[in-house]
Formats: structure tokens, sequence, C-alpha cells
């Protein structure tokens, strides 16, 4: 019982610090956490969005750029793709479904996407998973001013079946000019937890029609979407467009092109790691000089101890112990700092990509991090302790006769 | 049959300037199992000095300490620490008590090193020396007459055959000390332990009827003399 008293009593004399250095661990051991499993799950869930589509044709270009604009509504389109090219690919015997995408426009700073019923209704964003609908709307219908809007989109500006709205000019809300069209919401899409939640969607010809837009440019789309009949399609489409073809860019697999993005910012994660690593040093540092000062003022009850019979092995055993206590129970607090940080993000995430993390699916790092963090705290114990180990009984136990 | 025997023990100190100077040489010194012996002597004598060498918390320069047998001068350290856990108690001018710890983990303490905690003769201690319902009071919540008594029953908690007791009477007014001092008797009389008190008051001192003079027993080397 020697061991779990002396540091019981210990964390209890000394709460106040014992508190501090435990809540440095906490946001140390919390941020490292959030910081390696973020970087582990937007990798995986960027790179395995339920997009439905397994490539992108769009104009020559980046491959990277076409998939963040097309799959994940972000960037901006790097060019134009002909219809007849549309028509191309749509009718190539591999590809199961082709779907047209037009961008230009907002309304509110939320995208406007045009495409084809079909978009919702042929697409299986995951086996046996399509876009829903909410029980009061329905999808928009070519070549009519209609909007079906996604669930990210309905909750921020509080749209539904009725309400009208006037596209904007341009990717960004601002202060571009309005169009003159007037379109009327059909339906809200169920929240499908992909890039599409955070779009409004209206027919094609729609937004290729838009008063404003440049007439010769009225039969082009943005990107096609593209479902392969089967995984090794992608190889022939690929040498066609990308090898053979100079005009127009195939991004295939969707997933290995948004994994170039995590290649292309691996540096940064790096940093932001390095960074957690070394807030936990701080904090480890932060355990050794609590217990390191405390030691001084404790050279009596140590010696105290020594003189009742305990060794100078069971002395340094519990300042080790009492570091690895300390240490976690700033791992323990760490994971609610970590459910905080994880959380934020995540929501932020979501609120700019559509993209869905989980927080709190098992990964990996809590199997190894905490327990590292506890065994650097025990080694962070080891000064003081052996300043404990050579504390001198004879001269503690003053006064002398 | 003599339970603590001593022989030419020798113990010296390094000195500010960096010499060596003897503080202790005593010849022979011997304590019968379960007696009462009191040391008289002034302070500074390094009668503390000779208990911390008997309880094995300091090593001998030379010399022989035999308690029940056991050559304690040839021990390792964790050995001394083991035999002083099982077999010494100490009892201290200041008491010594763990100010973080009750009065009942005190004398816990007292056991954990040695025979192992046995909570139950923890009480009936505390409650021997009068303290049964103080045990879960911390040492600032006591009188300094009751301080002392826990101290007592701390000591005697690893059931040893020698307490040692450094000045136990020194920090309590005349009424505490004679109270202090035959508790400490009876409770070391009742266990069945050896006790060496030093002490270099007459009130305490006449309470023995075996009383040795240390400076008639310790004879170091003239300090002019270096070692």
């Amino acid at each position: 019982m020697t061991w779990p008293l002396l540091v019981r009593k210990s964390l209890r004399q000394h709460a106040l610090s014992t508190a501090v250095t435990a809540a440095s661990i906490a946001l140390a051991s919390g941020l490292w956490l959030a910081v390696w499993v973020l970087q582990e799950q937007s990798q995986r869930a960027f790179t395995s969005v339920d997009s439905g589509f397994d490539a992108v044709l769009g104009a020559r270009g980046s491959k990277l750029q076409l998939v963040l604009n097309a799959v994940f509504h972000l960037e901006a389109s790097p060019g134009n793709v002909a219809w007849a090219d549309y028509l191309e690919i749509k009718t190539n015997p591999a590809v199961a479904l082709a779907v047209p995408l037009a961008v230009g426009d907002n309304y509110r700073g939320h995208r406007i996407v045009g495409t084809v019923p079909e978009m919702f209704t042929g697409v299986e964003l995951s086996p046996g998973r399509k876009f829903e609908i909410e029980p009061d709307g329905r999808c928009f219908e070519s070549g009519f001013r209609e909007a079906l809007v996604g669930s990210f989109v309905a909750r921020q500006l509080n749209l539904k079946p009725g309400d009208q709205f006037r596209p904007q000019h341009g990717l960004e809300a601002g202060d571009q000019h309005e169009h003159e069209e007037t379109y009327v919401v059909t339906g809200v899409l169920k929240p499908s937890n992909t890039p599409a939640d955070r779009v409004i969607w209206i027919p094609l010809e729609g937004l290729q029609n838009m008063a404003g837009h440049d007439p010769d440019a009225a039969t082009d789309v943005s990107a096609v979407l593209v479902a392969l009949r089967s995984p090794t399609a992608g190889f022939a489409l690929d040498r066609h467009y990308n090898k053979d073809g100079a005009r127009l860019t195939f991004a295939w697999p969707v997933g290995k092109t948004v994994a170039q993005l995590f290649d292309k910012v691996g540096w940064f994660a790096q940093v932001l790691r390095l960074t957690a690593a070394l807030v936990a040093l701080v904090a480890l540092a932060a355990v050794l000089a609590s217990i390191y000062n405390s030691m001084h003022a404790r050279r009596r009850d140590i010696a105290i101890l020594r003189a009742l019979g305990a060794r100078r092995a069971t002395v340094f055993g519990a300042v080790v112990a009492e570091a690895g206590v300390i240490t976690a129970l700033g791992v323990v607090a760490g994971l609610a700092v970590y459910a905080i940080i994880i959380s934020v993000a995540a929501a932020m995430i979501r609120e700019r990509t559509g993209v869905v993390l989980e927080p709190f699916a098992f990964s990996a790092v809590f199997l190894w991090a905490p327990p590292l963090m506890i065994f650097f705290g025990a080694l962070a114990g080891l000064a003081p302790a052996f300043k404990a180990y050579r504390t001198d009984v004879a001269a503690n136990l003053a006064p002398e006769s | 049959m003599p339970l603590l025997t001593i022989k030419d023990l020798r113990k010296s100190f390094t000195a500010p300037d960096g010499g060596r100077v003897e503080l202790l040489r005593v010849n022979a010194f011997a304590l019968d199992a379960g007696a009462q012996c009191a040391l008289r002597g002034e302070s500074g004598s390094g009668k503390t000095t000779f208990l911390h060498l008997i309880a094995g918390i300091l090593q001998a320069d030379s010399g022989s300490i035999q308690l029940g047998g056991t050559e304690l001068t040839g021990l390792s350290e964790a050995r001394r620490d083991r035999l002083r856990a099982e077999s010494i108690g100490y009892i201290f001018q200041s008491f010594n008590l763990l100010q973080g710890f009750t009065c009942l983990e005190n004398v816990l303490l007292g056991m954990s090193f040695g025979p192992g905690t046995d909570r139950a003769a923890a009480r009936t201690l505390l409650e021997r020396v009068g303290l049964g319902h103080r045990l879960d009071y911390y040492p600032r919540q006591l009188s300094i007459g009751q301080q002392q008594r826990v101290a007592v029953a701390r000591a005697l908690a690893s059931r040893p055959r020698l307490v040692l007791a450094d000045e136990p009477t020194g920090n309590l007014d005349a009424r505490h000390a004679d109270e202090a001092l035959a508790l400490i008797r009876a409770a070391c009389q009742e266990a069945g332990a050896a006790l060496l008190l030093v002490s270099h008051d007459a009130r305490t001192l006449a309470a023995f009827e075996d009383v040795r003079d240390f400076a008639a027993l310790n004879h170091p080397a003239d300090p002019e003399v270096r070692v």
C-alpha cells in the first residue's frame, strides 16, 4: 500500500501544482491527439469521399483542381468542356454514367451548380445508398427555373420548397451582379454527408443560359463526373485523354488525385505534429520542474520515511510513480481537450467542405500515444526522484542532540 | 544475553576545511533485550549520531554494532533499511510526524516498510496511547502531547526489538513530558522492546534506573587531531 498512499498524499499536499501541471499535460496530449487524428481522418475522408463517381473529365490542367472543383465544390473550374466531348464520354461503352456540371454562380455565398436530374436518381454514393430528398420536395425538372437545395445550405439560408431566390454571378458572395432569373426551390436534399450538401442544384441549361453568361459557351459544361462500368476501364480512358489527347484532363481515380493534395501539404502536417510534440515536451518539462522544485520542501518527509525503514529505491519509485500519475491524470483530461478540439475542427471542415469526419472513431493513436505520454511523464520524474534518492537522512532529521 | 552490543565504534565527519573530524568513539556498550536505559549527555555531544549509527541511518567508519546477533556494520544500506524497518522503532524530539498523513496513516507507515500494514493493529496502538478517537486527525489538528503519543504508537508499529528515543520529551512541558515518558516506558515494556533513550533533562533521566553518562562512553579523538 505504500506507493499508492505516498503518491496520493503527495498529490493532495501539492494539489495546486498537480492541477496546473496536469492541465498543461491535458492541453498537450489533447492537442497531440487532435492533430494526429485530424490529419488521419481528413486524409481518409477526403480520399474516400462518397461522391458516387470514379473520375472527372475537365479542361486541360491540374487534376487536383479539377477534382476539388467538381467533387468538393472548392476552387475555380480550370476551364470548359465542349458538349461534344460530354456526349463522347457519355456514350463510351466503358462509362456507366456521365453527369455534366456547370458552375459560375452563387446565392449568398453558396455555390449554384447546374446539372441533370440523373445526378440524384442514377448515382449510388456507396453500394445501396443514393441521394434522398426530404418528403415535402422533389428534384428540379430540366428546362425549368427550379432548384434542389443541399441540406447544409437549406439549414444555413433557411430555404424550403416554394422559396424563391435570384442567383448572383461568381463563385463567392460579394457585390457581384444579381441575375434577373428567379428560381423556385422544389426540394431539399436529405443530409448525405458529402460535399453535395453545400450546393444549390439547378438544371444544367439554367446555368448555361443565365443572362449575362457568355452565349458562345452556352453548350459547354465545366466538368463531367464519370462512373465507370469496371475499375480497370479507367486505364483506357486515362490513356485516351491524358496521354494520347491534349485538350482535356481525365482525373482518375478521384481518391488518388485527392491524395496528391495531402502529399503537397504533407510538410504542413509534419509542422503541426512537430508543434504538438514540442508542446508535449514543454508540458513534460513542467512535470519535471514542479516535482523537482518541491523536493527541497520534501526533504524532511523523505528523511522521516527513510528513518522508518523506507529504502532509497522506495522513495525513488514513489517520485517516479507520482510523475507518471500526474501525467496520466493530464492524459485523461486531455481526452476532453481532444474532444473539444476535434469537434470544433470537424464542424469547421464540414461547414467549409461538406466532408464529414468521424471525430470519435477509433484510431491507433489512442493505443500508443497515452501510454507513451505516461512513460515520458514518468521519465521526467527521474531527475527529482534521483534528488529524493540522494536525500541525506541524518541531516534532515534535525534537530540533533 | 545482550540485544545490542557495540564495540570500538568510530564515526568521523568532514569538517568545513575538508579535513576529517572524529565525533564518536565508543569502545563498548551493551543493552539487554527488554531493558530500559537512558544516556545522559549535553546537546551536540554526539548522542543523535550514536542513535543514527545504531539505527543504521549512518554507516560507521569502523567497529561493530550487533543487534540480536546481526552485525549491522557489514550490511548493505538496503539490508540496514530493512533491519531498521523490522527491528527498530525511533522516537524523535520533534516527533517527525508526516504532516500530510492522518494519525492512522502515520502509524501504518511505521509498519509498511517492515512487517506490513495491519489497520486493526494500528488502531489498537492508537487506542493504547489514548488516541482511538483521533484516528483520522492530521498532526496539525493535535496538541503537542498528542503528537508525541502518535510518534510513540508509530515507533512501536513494527513490533520492534529496540526503541531509540532521541530527547523525546525535549519539546514538552513538564506535565506532558512525564506523561509521554511514562507512556513510552510502559508501551515498550508491554511490547517487550528494549528502550534506549538519550536526554540531557535531569527530570527525564531521573525516571530511569539505568542511566549512563554518554561523555564517559564517548571518547573521540582531540578535535585538533585530524583523523
